[in-house]
């Protein structure tokens, strides 16, 4: 039991890095919504600008994959249980991913059925909407949602079959009724247009366009900082469920993530190192150095990292039913079978061969800052 | 909330995911292909001293994998997620099984592919020639990777092995990973998914090179395309070829209903024939007595020998298999259902016995669902193995739809017979030298562009459809799987993104167009 309960955490682990990884790329979709504006309306620029982000959108969207399929794998009864349930944020969030996909490919070319706005539009839309959609639904694990689990219907010949129910007819929709779910996706929509801008300090050549992201740049990280602290200031002083894992015995703890950050120490110091590195970075990127994304960008795998462990570790129900206490779901009572858990770790310990090389193609495809002469030149470009 | 009804919610269902399949698998398959085609050429290029003609052919069609990539990466990504919103009992019910395969997809080859791919488009001047041509190899191999996984996930599908359900949890629990990985089914599906993709691909190059020879443009380029593609394709169409005998062989001996309506074959018989092209008789359904077809030509015995290796096996048909036979050992399904309630009850008492505590009654029943126990392994014999079939209303459920499964075989064999004559004749022609001056066959070529398309749209038919009620052979049927949802809800999201990717699908056909219409020429050194 004790080695289950150990993959078991394990795996809650690679979610957390796979969620702070995927939170720290979403500075693709940041960037995406600046494109107008930090280009001020020169062609150049704007594409520019798009070639920068568009060398980097696939591994966002490898990661929203792989962070999917590993919640499918890991644990398959949140996934049935999210996924099933709150149908139109998950449909609504595909939607604005796969505009995003073809947008870059599709946007200068010839003959592209749509004109190069309506794509530009696309990305657009997928950096408001992918973000905020992405940073609400991640606030359920700290907020629940509605939705009971029962096991036995699977075997019901008279009723229905369903093992997860979702109970709001609004089908995840209802998220926004909580501040905090709200707070949390604006605040992932406004530190992806803050690290978008430090990326461009990193990979961008262009006068013109730093000296037009001071103001944005001021006003997202402000505003980051400001919903950030309205979410974690919420999820501290609201309560959450606690666990048996033993008996799967569910109560509810008030304070709860707060304490889990105490009683771990390592887990609040984590949090405390991620956060001071994100604000370190915030302030870098004022003064607009161009390393801070390698600053501001760990901190924030880190930060996240350590939140999502936070959900799910100390005995903590990670998905909170707040139709039924007793069918929230926690790292032990939703995750595969301690075979499948063990089989996918030695899978896993290939995952910093894949950081590696990733870093090296990284450092090989932006070790230039990029500037409208460059992409003058350059055999391909989007 | 109103479920209107179950029929027309597990039917949209199932039309959602058909959708985005669909459509995942028209780009799909060339990415598969293209990639390797590319990597050849390139290989070529480096190997002659950075010849800068295979430098533009390269580029060129690395334009064109390009533009199909993207969009192939956006509906694979709806498609994964579709396991969860369409079909969330599935996903728990065997999401131990099959969520793994997907993860090692996502960690060991998406990666891969994503990350190399922009060095393949955006590295040439960034990159050493060396790392350039090792980012296409491994964009290439990334992308067959994933396809491995993915296909490993489907096979098990239509041959669950390698698990166990576990009462405790109510679901199957994975026990042995190389039995799922390396299962015959996933092995032969993989090679043969994989070289119709590789097929598809050298028809797309050998087609586009053939417009190019009818325009008497770039003619050196074309020839040199149509070269490379040829020989990857035959090679290809011969080994889709025995894959798919392979996978018949499979399809016989673990689905019998998906061979039957393969066959539309209602009564079963030793030495059977095989129904090359026939007419189907839509008056005829299994309990009726009108003939099957208003045409047909047969050959004799062929069947057998095809499914069973053996002139004289018995190939049952779907009376057989609805009925049972005793003769053959087919037991009638309204039997297999029954025995599948029976199992079905003994979760329902297990969760009554968890809710009194009543450990005597509890330890009862774990010992029937422990294989390992002599009354476990009696348990599953005669009973577990048919759990799907407790789920079944009525036994003719088990009848997928015959005529779409029977005509797509056909389509899907008939246009892979023409792939090897084309391809084999193409190489003929190629090293006469006479090509450039037979423009029907040129003609030909351009013309049969689309129909890998239309083979490989059949055979996902055949595949597929020709499995229903499952989701999961035997264990888990489509009505079982699905999410609670109504059906508006679904129908609704099915419009949205057939509108979208019927939008993309325009715009990509426009925009390849465009990109072989300018040409070679128009890559900018």
């Amino acid at each position: 039991m004790e080695s289950y309960l150990t993959y078991q955490h394990y795996w809650w682990f690679v979610i957390s890095l796979l969620c702070g990884i995927l939170v720290f790329l979403l500075f693709v979709q940041g960037g995406q919504t600046l494109i107008y504006r930090l280009s001020g309306g020169d062609k150049d620029r704007k594409t520019l600008l798009i070639n920068v982000l568009g060398h980097k959108w696939e591994l966002t969207f490898t990661t929203l994959v792989t962070f999917g399929g590993a919640f499918f794998a890991s644990f398959p009864l949140f996934y049935s249980t999210s996924f099933g349930g709150a149908f139109y944020v998950w449909m609504a969030i595909l939607f604005f991913f796969v505009i995003q996909a073809v947008a870059y490919e599709y946007r200068s070319k010839p003959s592209n059925l749509l004109g190069a706005r309506v794509y530009e539009s696309f990305l657009v839309l997928n950096g408001f909407f992918g973000t905020i959609l992405l940073g609400t639904a991640l606030g359920t694990l700290f907020t629940g949602a509605e939705f009971t689990v029962s096991r036995d219907n699977i075997a019901s010949l008279s009723g229905s079959n369903v093992i997860s129910q979702w109970q709001s007819p609004w089908r995840g929709l209802e998220a926004v009724l909580d501040y905090r779910n709200v707070a949390l996706g604006l605040a992932v929509f406004f530190l992806s247009r803050t690290l978008a801008i430090h990326y461009f300090y990193a990979t961008v050549n262009s006068n013109k366009i730093i000296a037009k992201s001071r103001r944005p740049l001021i006003v997202s990280t402000v505003l980051f900082l400001v919903f950030f602290l309205v979410f974690f200031g919420g999820v501290m002083l609201g309560g959450g469920y606690e666990t048996n894992h033993a008996t799967g015995r569910i109560w509810y703890v008030a304070h709860k993530h707060f304490h889990n950050f105490v009683e771990l120490g390592w887990l609040g110091a984590g949090f405390l190192l991620g956060l001071v590195m994100v604000l370190v970075g915030l302030f870098m990127g004022l003064d607009r150095c161009k390393n801070t994304i390698w600053v501001s960008g760990p901190g924030v795998v880190v930060t996240v990292t350590a939140l999502m462990l936070c959900a799910g570790f100390n005995n903590t129900a990670y998905y909170p039913s707040l139709s039924d206490m007793n069918s929230s779901l926690t790292v032990s009572n939703s995750s595969s079978s301690l075979f499948t858990l063990k089989t996918m770790t030695y899978v896993s310990y290939l995952i910093p061969l894949v950081v590696a090389y990733i870093a090296f193609v990284w450092y090989l495809m932006t070790k230039k800052r990029e500037s409208v002469d460059d992409l003058d030149d350059a055999p391909e470009k989007y | 909330m109103t479920i209107f009804t179950i029929t027309d919610l597990v039917d949209w269902s199932r039309a959602q995911f058909a959708l985005t399949a669909m459509y995942h698998w028209l780009f799909v398959p060339l990415t598969l292909g293209l990639g390797f085609i590319c990597a050849f050429m390139e290989t070529i290029y480096y190997r002659r001293g950075f010849d800068p003609e295979w430098r533009r052919t390269v580029r060129f069609w690395m334009r064109l994998f390009a533009v199909n990539f993207a969009i192939g990466v956006a509906t694979g990504l709806i498609l994964e997620f579709e396991f969860g919103t369409n079909w969330s009992n599935y996903s728990y019910f065997v999401g131990d099984i099959f969520g793994a395969p997907l993860a090692i997809e996502g960690i060991l080859a998406f990666f891969m592919e994503s990350t190399f791919v922009a060095v393949m488009f955006f590295g040439w001047n960034r990159v050493s020639p060396r790392m350039h041509l090792a980012s296409t190899w491994l964009t290439a191999i990334g992308a067959n990777l994933s396809a491995l996984w993915i296909l490993v996930a489907n096979a098990w599908m239509q041959y669950p092995a390698g698990m166990r359900f576990n009462i405790e949890t109510a679901r199957n629990e994975m026990v042995d990973f190389l039995e799922v990985a390396l299962s015959p089914v996933a092995m032969s599906k993989f090679a043969h998914t994989v070289t119709s993709g590789f097929l598809l691909a050298s028809l797309f190059v050998v087609a586009i090179s053939a417009w190019f020879l009818l325009k008497k443009r770039q003619e050196a380029f074309a020839i040199r395309s149509m070269k490379v593609a040829a020989v990857f394709g035959l090679v290809s169409a011969v080994f889709t070829a025995w894959t798919g005998d392979t996978s018949g062989v499979h399809v016989a001996r673990y689905q019998p209903a998906k061979l039957a309506a393969m066959e539309a074959l209602y009564e079963g018989r030793n030495g059977t024939p095989l129904t090359v092209v026939g007419l189907l008789n839509t008056d005829k359904k299994h309990d009726n007595d009108a003939p099957i077809f208003d045409f047909e030509v047969k050959i004799d015995k062929m069947l057998s020998l095809l499914a069973f290796h053996d002139l004289d096996a018995f190939v049952p048909g779907f009376n057989d298999l609805i009925y049972g036979n005793a003769e053959h050992g087919i037991m009638p399904v309204s039997e297999k259902m029954e025995r599948g309630r029976k199992a079905l009850e003994q979760v329902t008492l297990y969760s009554n016995a968890m809710r009194e505590g009543d450990t005597g009654e509890l330890a009862r029943i774990k010992r029937l669902f422990d294989i390992d126990t002599p009354e476990g392994e009696a348990f599953y014999n005669d009973y577990f193995r048919y759990f799907g079939y407790g789920f079944l209303k009525s036994e003719d459920e088990i009848v997928p739809p015959i005529g779409l499964v029977f005509y797509s075989f056909r389509v899907m064999v008939g246009l892979g017979v023409w792939f090897v004559v084309l391809f084999a004749a193409c190489l003929v022609m190629l090293k006469k030298g006479t090509l450039v001056r037979r423009r029907w066959a040129l003609w030909l070529m351009l013309l049969s562009l689309p129909l890998p398309y239309v083979a490989g749209q059949a055979g996902w038919i055949v595949s597929e459809v020709g499995r229903q009620p499952w989701t999961v052979q035997d264990m888990l049927p489509a009505m079982a799987s699905v999410s609670e949802l109504s059906y508006e809800a679904v129908r609704t999201t099915f419009f949205i993104f057939a509108v979208l990717f019927t939008m993309l699908l325009v715009a990509e056909i426009m925009i390849m167009v465009r990109q072989v219409k300018n040409g070679p020429e128009a890559i900018k050194d």
